[in-house]
């Protein structure tokens, strides 16, 4: 049955010729593989978020005065309701897990490289579009905790010289925090911010396609001089029934947290009551969130918030064209990057244990 | 240097405008600067004449400009104590304790001129004063008896609404005890002298000075501060029903209204006495040693046995509050959303309160249809709290049953891998 519709496809669009770059790619074979599997998990947990989030809109009502009630209703009330929200609740922070794990093994193995700079700066984007992902979704169940921090986080925003106030209004759609900030948040995040992430997604999808996988530089070196020490596997099926286990253990991880630790819902949101104490945003803004802490109110003549936002920026631009920075001769690549992916790391992962522990 | 002389005329001219503002600022300060030889010579002073310009300028009375000679005239701006202090300047040295009264009254019941200070204040305190038991005492000639400057202070008089005041609310019990807990000093007015220790005991006490509610009730709340009792109550035992206002009602309408006054029996007194009230709780209703109503009831009497009921009603809910608080909190720790029937917890925990102030009417009907509606919403939330934890089961047997279909799915791709690539 399968070969008549493969027979039917092939006489009309020629299967097999749009299938041959499919059955022609390889993928390096080496102890250090798994690592490419990070890409295509969060891949898979995009999918999920894009299932879930379409599911969810189903019965989710933007409003001050609904959103809380209708995913109340979710929960309680639709049947699998809490199983969907607390999927794509569980799903969205192992996405941006798996991201962040997936930039930081590309920085690693240096598969950043000539030429896959633009997959680089595509990848990075793709993360920094997925944290805003995080950030609007998050204020979307209008509960207490994701108010504040979604007022806590727009005043940041509205740190920023000059541009600051703008955005910030732009963000919140007034000066405070209220049904119309939810219902632009809501806006981004089933419109704007998909829209966006799917052209990047295909490009980044395109670019990995093209230029195909990279090989760490070490082992680059090895296989040149001696050919026959190459490992390669196909990619269909070899590698994509691989990449399907490990999708399918997502999947059972993703079931547990869903069944054992359903993602709480919380008090809704009163704008008349104070802050609760300690608040704090979602761990992958902590690093940020606890610098900002720590930097003293004035830095010589500047506001310490302000110098922090703006470093943060810098620091993203210099992020995404990373690559631009590394040197093409070979004799000068060793080093700095890696050392500096390195230390990035370890800040990220220290700040953010540490402002988790922090009061 | 010419230039540079021009240059510099300007900041010269401005210079000597400085100074010569400074000499005439100076000038008016030290021409305008009043003396006062009260505080220069008493603040050198032992107790209990010693009165320190810094213990002075915390009145409340300075603050508002009123100075010694407000109270005991004199010329505070003579440095000789003989001027200073001459009758021809109107000195009244220390005022005679006969007089206190009647010398804080010229000004305090004088409601044109208080009216300048502070128009919200009352004039009506001497008049009230004589109302009351020390007022009465006092015009008899019993000098023991507390006047103003008792309860106020002399020269460091604050406003009720500073906490350091003698008369705020947190202050008012203890500025009390200083004569009423003094049994050597209260020798001889035959009234007990433990109403302090058994207040300081007691539920009022705790609310106030320990939760910090202000609105609780002191000493001055049911004796009156000023009068025999607080406005709108003819006596001391029918001050309860200004906060309790639901407990009096229902006890108004009640059968032991009647027998209460018949008996002359003080109303709420009886039964949850008056300085020492502690937190009423269920074992009131109780034959243990808290058991109030067999004080007077005999037991396996029809009151015996409608207490024995409404004890059991009461405890009945309490226990089936506990028990769907109990299933409910595992439901929440379990992750289950469960905040609809918790937020029906607190209707239950309104039934068993209305049901315990509806005690006071003792009447068993109305205290049956409190905990019957406490009990109907209870038996909601129990149920919604079941039902939340065989949900939970329920996802948790799905969760194994995906797993092992998971692992299946995993080992038959790892087979077929090791098939395809043998």
């Amino acid at each position: 049955m399968f070969s008549t519709i493969r027979h039917w496809l092939d006489e009309r669009f020629d299967w097999d010729g749009l299938m041959a770059p499919l059955r022609h790619k390889t993928v390096p074979s080496h102890r250090l593989s798994y690592w490419y599997f990070l890409g295509g998990i969060t891949l898979f947990l995009f999918g999920i978020q894009v299932v879930t989030g379409i599911l969810l809109l189903l019965y989710y009502r933007p409003g001050a005065n609904e959103a809380f009630e209708s995913v109340q209703y979710i929960m309680t009330r639709v049947r699998f309701g809490w199983l969907i929200r607390s999927i794509h609740s569980w799903s969205a922070n192992l996405m941006i897990f798996t991201a962040f794990a997936h930039m930081f093994s590309v920085l690693l193995l240096k598969a950043y490289r000539k030429p896959r700079e633009l997959t680089w700066v595509s990848g990075v984007i793709l993360l920094f579009l997925v944290m805003g992902f995080g950030f609007s979704g998050y204020l979307l169940p209008w509960n207490t905790l994701a108010f504040f921090a979604t007022k806590v986080g727009t005043e940041i925003t509205g740190q920023v010289p000059i541009l600051g106030k703008p955005m910030m209004i732009f963000l919140r759609g007034g000066e405070e925090v209220t049904g119309a900030t939810l219902t632009r948040f809501f806006g981004f995040h089933v419109a704007v911010l998909p829209g966006l992430a799917t052209v990047l997604l295909l490009l980044h999808l395109l670019l990995v396609q093209r230029l195909g996988i990279s090989v760490p530089p070490k082992l680059e070196v090895q296989w040149t001089a001696n050919p026959s020490a190459k490992r390669e596997m196909r990619f269909f099926p070899n590698f994509l029934l691989r990449e399907m286990m490990a999708w399918y253990v997502a999947l059972g991880v993703l079931g547990a947290l869903a069944a054992v630790f359903p993602w709480n819902l919380g008090v809704k949101a009163d704008p008349f009551v104070s802050a609760p104490a300690g608040i704090k945003p979602e761990w992958y803004f902590l690093f940020m969130f606890q610098t900002l802490k720590l930097i003293p109110s004035r830095v010589w003549f500047i506001d310490g918030e302000v110098l922090g936002v703006l470093a943060f920026g810098l620091v993203g631009w210099l992020w995404v064209l990373l690559p631009f920075f590394e040197s093409d001769q070979p004799s000068r690549m060793k080093g700095w990057i890696t050392g500096l992916s390195v230390l990035a790391l370890a800040y990220v992962a220290g700040m953010s244990v540490y402002g988790h522990l922090a009061k | 240097m010419a230039i540079l002389r021009n240059k510099l005329r300007p900041f010269r001219a401005a210079r000597n405008l400085g100074l010569a503002g400074f000499v005439v600022l100076a000038a008016c300060l030290g021409f305008g600067q009043t003396t006062n030889s009260c505080v220069d010579c008493h603040a050198a002073l032992p107790d209990p004449l010693g009165v320190s310009q810094e213990k002075f300028s915390q009145d409340i009375h300075a603050q508002e400009g009123l100075t010694c000679t407000s109270c005991h005239g004199g010329d505070p701006t003579s440095d000789d104590p003989d001027k200073a202090m001459s009758r021809r300047a109107g000195w009244k040295g220390k005022i005679d304790r006969r007089q206190i009264p009647q010398l804080c009254g010229t000004c305090h019941s004088d409601p044109a001129y208080i009216r300048q200070f502070n128009p919200s204040l009352r004039t009506d305190q001497l008049g009230q004063y004589r109302t009351s038991v020390h007022g009465k005492r006092f015009a008899a000639g019993d000098m023991k008896v507390a006047v103003c400057t008792d309860c106020h202070s002399v020269h460091d008089i604050r406003a009720p609404r500073d906490s350091r005041s003698t008369v705020n609310p947190v202050n008012v019990a203890n500025t009390c005890a200083h004569c009423h807990s003094d049994a050597a000093y209260m020798k001889g007015y035959s009234i007990p002298t433990d109403q302090f220790a058994k207040y300081s005991m007691s539920v009022h006490h705790e609310a106030l000075a320990v939760r910090g509610d202000l609105s609780a009730p002191t000493c001055s709340t049911c004796h009156g501060n000023h009068g025999a009792a607080p406005p709108g109550v003819d006596k001391v035992q029918n001050v309860c029903s200004n906060c309790h206002t639901f407990q009096a009602q229902m006890y108004e309408r009640s059968s032991h209204k009647k027998a209460f006054e018949a008996a002359s029996l003080p109303g709420c007194v009886v039964c949850h006495s008056n300085h020492g009230i502690r937190h009423p709780d269920d074992a009131r209703l109780g034959t243990g040693p808290d058991a109030l109503c067999m004080r007077c009831h005999t037991p396996g009497d029809v009151c015996d046995q409608a207490r024995a009921g409404l004890l059991s009603s009461l405890t009945q809910l309490e226990e089936a509050i506990k028990s769907a608080d109990q299933v409910l909190g595992v439901a929440e720790s379990s992750g289950m959303e469960v905040s609809e029937p918790r937020l029906g917890q607190d209707q239950a925990r309104d039934s068993l309160t209305k049901a315990r102030v509806t005690v006071h009417s003792f009447r068993t009907d109305l205290i049956d249809q409190d905990i019957q509606a406490g009990l109907k919403i209870t038996a909601a939330n129990l149920k919604a709290g079941r039902e939340a934890m065989v949900e939970r089961n329920h996802r948790r047997v799905g969760l194994g049953m995906s797993l092992i279909a998971i692992g299946i799915v995993l080992v038959g791709l790892r087979l077929y891998i090791r098939k395809i690539e043998s």
